[in-house]
């Protein structure tokens, strides 16, 4: 109860923020509007910080701790609760939220004398709130309250810099595809109210599996495909590499860390709580999506050229790692094995986590790039890692964690998935027994992709010559945004180090979930030893692996003392074929490097491209080269065109309907009136 | 015949030897192997052992662009893939260190190496390096989905991804490897091995020609004694993924535990069937020619296709 307090007060404390930074008008650009905005995400940290000791504290509570406002009208309550499976999305939100005000501290400062910073601290103030009571709301009205401010200040956020077209477009596509969500989300909390008689979440608890087998398929899919909206799930996804590059980059970091993560809380409150036991092809069809999410999201990705899309195609594939261990999960629970289950849930929460952390520092990392360059254009970055030491390493490190390599905390997730994958082969259900195994094989395409990826972001933006003068003279960023990112990067070591001292924190959510505490299975030898909860299952040693490292770097260090310290160590040009001098001309670009995938799946991108050569004498001694490629969007020419088209034929249909005569209305309304009496009646 | 078994640190130490002192040793005979098929006479066995004397001693050249991630890479490419050797069992099932990670992290540590590998190649400024990056990345992804789901295969048999079981399992059942799913597997593996070790139809480890070379290409700003690191860590990856498809699919004399007496027997077994790998990847070198670029996907694909019929015929056979 405690904790929930403290929270309350951290929430008001960034209410606190909400009003002041309000009151500078454009003109008075002065000293007030900066020192208040300074205020905002000052305000803002203290609130995450508060939060996330609130819900370290809370989460190890055994009674879900609730909280009133002595407000409301009757059927709706304006009510929150602390439970562990909320405690543990809050200290997500509050790690990531501290951090990342942190870095906007030195970030706004980019944005003095040309727009009002002091909005952007409004919203982010509201967005941090909101995503808040989105965690943490008791029932289903206050739920979709939180769920609509949610989305209107996020869709203030990324509109932010709507003075170019790109951002309103992807504003109004943000927009739209999440009321259609939040329409489907709607539809299924009826439903469920209905069954229930309240809208209480806590009444929910297995409700949906006491529902008539055709209605829980239809509030399964209604559940998924709303709250899949907001996490991004492929073809639900096309609002995303849109929305999230065109927002400040520390927006862009709150809504791949922790906005679309909205989505996944709310399948897992879905899944474990509202359902006791979902239908086997609940299960299925989740894991399904979440290998399609994950392997097309990396595909996409490796063909990006802006950092910024390129890492907001990378959250899909995230929340398709995410879906694979809760569809694993949700099978493990239909085949009737708990313990399973619970792995695979806790990899799919421990991944929920560790994405948070390190796509946020990723987001920072390359909104403290696109400072130094003003360009997401990867093809004119390079040399970074000279000009700005720290960014590039917190990149590095967030770069190691997201491709799953060991000993950082994207290896200990993926690795829980894998075993939870395995899991199934010992089952007794053929379609389990085939598909898990080529689930985890895909899991290994879309790690190994992933680590291309992060070559290529990494390589091409960070290393070798600079691309541009832009890139040439960059400077390192401000020491409050180094800071956040490296606050992030120490959490993906320690998250990765630390990996069995983190694991109790899932037990409260599976004793809630699934009515066991299972963490100690999962820790295996002396306490630094992660098991896959078999006796004779797998092990792994994050820590163990780190200082083995260390130690092994020593034998090198020997062969030098005995052999080398006689060797010359010279510094000489890059072998340039002979050719007077290198420049960053002769250098892979970003579009060349990823030039293999783009041939050998062809078939899912259909890359079209032009070369045009200009000539004077003979075309084999071009003066220029134009050279253009692209990849054919498949999901909104194939998909949402179709569909687009189709409204647009119907809705010129139905205006036929609107005749502009009161006469016709009032008929409407008429008509409408005696149906729904007709209804009343005979229900 | 047991004598008494070793102490946790000594294994370590020895196992470590083993692969230092084992692997230029493999990468020499399968040099020599190849160019006797070849009627050529080749270079002595122990030349890679020469090589790398030579290398880290002598002087080297740090390209002007390269920064100090160029450096770190050698030393991460060597601890990450011999970390990755010491999870493989070698002359017993046992492994010095199971318990820090099985075949999972194995397969993790040497990618690892592999993006190291790949961003030092980046660092240079050169085309090349960026060639045999990109090229080395897009291979390495499409071998992976092989390698899980042979390792799969396998695992489901032996009931864990601890290598050391899987090699305990395969010890229980000395004939197993012919079953329809182990044999599937092993070729399924072989590939997976020609294409992650480099060598011909994928790559070719002898070429410095630039439009057909991976490896190579990727490590073409390396000298002196950060290439020794770089050779040797590669030389060693080749012979623990050989050690790997030998101790799991042939466990012909080979120990439960580590002893004195056992670490000979093991080790004069491993060394034979060390020789008859060497012999068929030879048979392979010489045999086919290299592939171009874009026909490896094909390799690979069949490589995966075998790897998912391994995985059904365990069920249905």
């Amino acid at each position: 109860m405690g904790g929930l307090i403290a929270y309350l007060a951290g929430a008001v404390a960034g209410l606190a923020g909400l009003g002041a930074p309000r009151r500078p008008h454009r003109q008075a650009r002065s000293r007030v509007e900066k020192s208040l905005c300074h205020w905002a995400f000052g305000l803002a940290l203290a609130g995450a910080l508060l939060e996330a000791a609130a819900a370290a504290a809370a989460i190890g509570q055994p009674a879900a701790a609730t909280w009133s406002l002595p407000f409301g009208v009757p059927f709706f309550s304006w009510t929150v609760r602390l439970n562990a499976l909320s405690a543990y999305f809050n200290l997500a939100l509050g790690v990531l939220s501290a951090a990342v005000s942190i870095y906007s501290l030195g970030y706004v400062r980019g944005m003095e004398g040309r727009r009002n910073a002091g909005v952007l601290g409004f919203f982010y103030n509201i967005l941090l709130l909101s995503l808040t009571l989105v965690f943490t709301a008791a029932n289903a009205f206050f739920f979709l309250v939180a769920w609509e401010v949610m989305a209107l200040s996020a869709y203030c956020l990324v509109s932010f810099e709507h003075e170019k077209e790109e951002t309103r477009r992807a504003g109004i596509v943000f927009l739209i595809m999440s009321h259609a969500g939040t329409g489907l989300l709607l539809i299924a909390f009826l439903m469920l109210g209905q069954a229930g008689g309240t809208l209480d979440f806590a009444a929910w608890h297995h409700l949906a599996s006491r529902l008539p087998a055709w209605e829980q398929g239809t509030v399964f899919v209604l559940f998924l495909l709303g709250f899949g909206v907001k996490a991004g799930i492929i073809p639900l996804h096309v609002w995303l590499p849109a929305a999230h590059p065109v927002a400040p980059s520390n927006i862009s970091a709150l809504m791949s860390g922790i906005v679309i993560k909205t989505g996944i809380y709310g399948m897992a409150l879905v899944f474990f709580d509202f359902f006791a036991i979902p239908p086997m092809w609940a299960g299925m069809v989740v894991l399904g999506v979440g290998v399609v999410s994950a392997l097309l999201g990396v595909l996409y990705a490796l063909m990006e050229h802006d950092l910024k899309r390129l890492l907001a195609y990378h959250s899909i594939e995230n929340i398709g790692i995410i879906l694979i261990g809760f569809g694993a999960a949700l099978v493990f629970r239909a085949l009737g094995h708990p313990a399973l289950a619970a792995i695979a849930l806790i990899a799919g929460l421990y991944h929920t986590m560790n994405h948070a952390i390190f796509k946020g520092l990723l987001f920072l990392g390359a909104g403290s790039v696109l400072h130094a360059t003003h360009t997401r254009n990867m093809e004119e970055m390079g040399g970074l890692i000279r000009r700005m030491p720290v960014t590039a390493l917190c990149f590095l490190v967030g770069s190691i964690a997201i491709s799953g390599l060991p000993p950082l905390n994207g290896f200990v997730s993926e690795w829980l998935t894998y075993q939870a994958l395995l899991g199934g082969f010992g089952s007794t259900q053929k379609l389990a027994r085939v598909v898990f195994p080529i689930a985890g094989a895909l899991l290994a395409l879309t790690a190994a992709l992933a680590a291309a990826c992060f070559v290529k972001a990494f390589g091409i933006s960070f290393l070798a010559l600079p691309r541009s003068e832009k890139a040439a003279e960059a400077r390192e960023t401000a020491l409050s945004m180094r800071i956040g990112m490296g606050i992030l990067a120490a959490g993906c070591v320690a998250l990765g180090l630390g990996a069995t001292w983190f694991l109790p924190i899932f037990d409260p959510i599976t004793e809630q979930t699934m009515g066991g505490r299972f963490s100690a299975m999962l820790i295996a030898g002396n306490g630094f030893v992660l098991s896959a909860g078999t006796p004779r299952g797998g092990t792994v040693s994050t820590a163990e692996i780190a200082a083995m490292l260390v130690l092994l770097t020593a034998l090198p260090g020997l062969f030098w003392l005995v052999w080398g310290r006689s060797s010359r160590r010279a510094a000489g040009p890059t072998w340039d074929c002979g050719l007077p001098g290198l420049t960053a001309d002769n250098q892979y670009t970003a579009t060349g490097f990823s030039k293999p995938i783009r041939m050998i799946f062809s078939a899912l991108y259909r890359p079209r491209r032009e070369i045009q050569a200009e000539y004077e004498v003979s075309p084999y001694y071009p003066t220029a080269i134009h050279f253009e490629s692209e990849i054919e969007p498949t999901f909104e020419k194939r998909v949402y065109d179709p569909f687009l088209e189709w409204l647009l034929r119907v809705s010129r249909r139905l205006r036929a309907v609107q005749a502009g005569s009161i006469h016709a209305y009032l008929a409407y309304i008429f008509l409408a009136l005696i149906a729904l009496l007709l209804f009343g009646v005979r229900g | 015949m047991m004598g008494p078994t070793l102490g946790p640190v000594l294994k370590v130490l020895a196992q470590l030897a083993i692969l230092l002192l084992l692997a230029p040793l493999v990468t020499g005979l399968i040099k020599l192997l190849k160019a006797r098929l070849q009627m050529r006479r080749g270079p002595g066995m122990l030349q890679p052992y020469r090589d790398l004397y030579k290398l880290l001693r002598k002087g080297m050249v740090i390209p002007h662009t390269a920064s100090w991630l160029f450096s770190a890479t050698p030393y991460v490419v060597f601890s990450a893939t011999l970390l990755a050797g010491l999870m493989v069992p070698t002359v017993a099932a046992e492994t010095p260190i199971g318990l820090f990670g099985g075949v999972l992290a194995m397969v993790y540590l040497l990618g690892l190496g592999r993006f190291f590998l790949a961003l030092g190649g980046l660092d240079t400024g050169s085309s090349f390096g960026g060639l045999g990056s990109s090229r080395e990345m897009t291979i390495a992804a499409l071998a992976e989905p092989t390698l899980m789901l042979a390792v799969f295969t396998v695992a489901i048999g032996a009931g864990s991804t601890t290598l050391a079981e899987m090699a305990r399992a395969a010890i229980g059942q000395q004939w197993r490897f012919l079953a329809p799913s182990q044999i599937l597997a092993f070729a399924a593996l072989f590939l997976v091995l020609i294409a992650e070790t480099g060598r011909i139809p994928v790559d070719n480890p002898a070429t410095h020609l630039e439009l057909t070379m991976i490896h190579e290409a990727m490590i073409l700003e390396y000298s002196g004694p950060y290439l020794a690191l770089i050779e040797w860590g590669a030389s060693i990856k080749q012979l623990l993924l050989m050690t790997l498809l030998i101790n799991v699919f042939w466990p012909f004399g080979l120990p439960q535990v580590w002893s004195a007496s056992g670490l000979f027997t093991g080790l004069g077994w491993l060394l034979l069937k060390l020789f008859l790998l060497s012999c068929g990847i030879v048979l392979v070198e010489t045999t086919n020619a290299k592939m171009r670029l874009f026909r490896v996907p094909e390799l690979m694909a069949t490589a995966f296709v075998l790897g998912a019929l391994a995985l059904v015929s365990t069920f249905l056979l």
